[in-house]
């Protein structure tokens, strides 16, 4: 039986808009609000997992073609890499910096390595929820 | 201006919190899974509307804080929660479910594809 899911779908394309730029404002408030790398980056994946509802798997693979083990292996890249880059101006693993930056267009800026470091825990979290729910939806 | 403020966000929480119960209520008492999915989706929406409406107008006005989020979140409600009402009433239908025993008109009895779905389930 060949079913009609033009409501959802419809639906989908207008709410994944809000959920993704929710997750971003969420990512990038986590300093000073509640929220960051680990619940944005469920978020995100939420997002996803609506469009694998919504639409099937192939198409979702050619809206967003990403494989997910390179970007859990970018994630554990960057929070390493900011561990690491600490050591290079002779201060203990982790050691983080802080800078307030003017910018011309973007004004004031506070900028914080910390993050880059949940740049790479968003990053491992949306390539490990993708990986489990693909994995576990794709043997029929 | 600030009494009538409160009059307005306490009318708002108590009508919301009001229609959550009507919606529990009609879930207990309706008859089927059509009837009750009515009520649950109508009136559980517009409650929680309004209760988030009461939270973002007590902010505004205690603190002057506008939060977005709450906005957001209205209208997020408002767009999703019919479109799941829909999906759960179709599943059902879809899979068989009854309609209540004294109920007189089913229009999608005669629509060409859930014809071969009632076939197939009779096979």
């Amino acid at each position: 039986m060949k079913t009609n899911d033009v409501i959802l779908q419809t639906a989908t394309k207008v709410v994944l808009f809000l959920i993704v730029l929710f997750s971003v404002y969420i990512f990038f408030a986590g300093h000073y609000t509640p929220g960051g790398g680990f619940v944005g980056g469920l978020l995100t994946s939420g997002a996803i997992i609506l469009l694998l509802l919504a639409f099937d798997m192939k198409t979702v693979e050619k809206i967003l073609p990403v494989n997910y083990m390179y970007m859990i292996a970018a994630g554990l890249l960057f929070a390493i890499g900011t561990g690491a880059g600490a050591l290079l101006f002779n201060v203990p693993f982790l050691t983080h910096a802080f800078t307030d930056v003017d910018l011309p267009i973007l004004g004031h800026l506070s900028l914080h390595t910390a993050a880059l470091f949940d740049l790479g825990v968003f990053l491992v979290v949306v390539g490990v929820t993708m990986i489990i729910i693909k994995t576990i939806g794709e043997d029929d | 201006m600030n009494e009538i403020a409160n009059i307005i966000i306490i009318v708002l929480i108590i009508l919301g919190a009001f229609l959550s119960l009507v919606a529990a209520y009609g879930v207990i008492r309706l008859p089927d899974v059509y009837t009750r999915n009515h009520a649950a989706s109508k009136s559980a929406t517009l409650g929680v509307m309004s209760i988030l409406l009461g939270a973002l107008l007590f902010f505004y006005v205690k603190d002057g804080f506008f939060n977005s989020r709450v906005l957001l979140g209205i209208i997020f409600i408002f767009m999703t929660s019919p479109v799941a009402g829909h999906l759960i009433a179709r599943a059902a239908y879809n899979s068989g479910v009854e309609l209540w025993d004294k109920s007189v008109q089913d229009d999608l009895k005669d629509a060409p594809h859930m014809k071969k779905a009632g076939s197939k389930e009779q096979s």
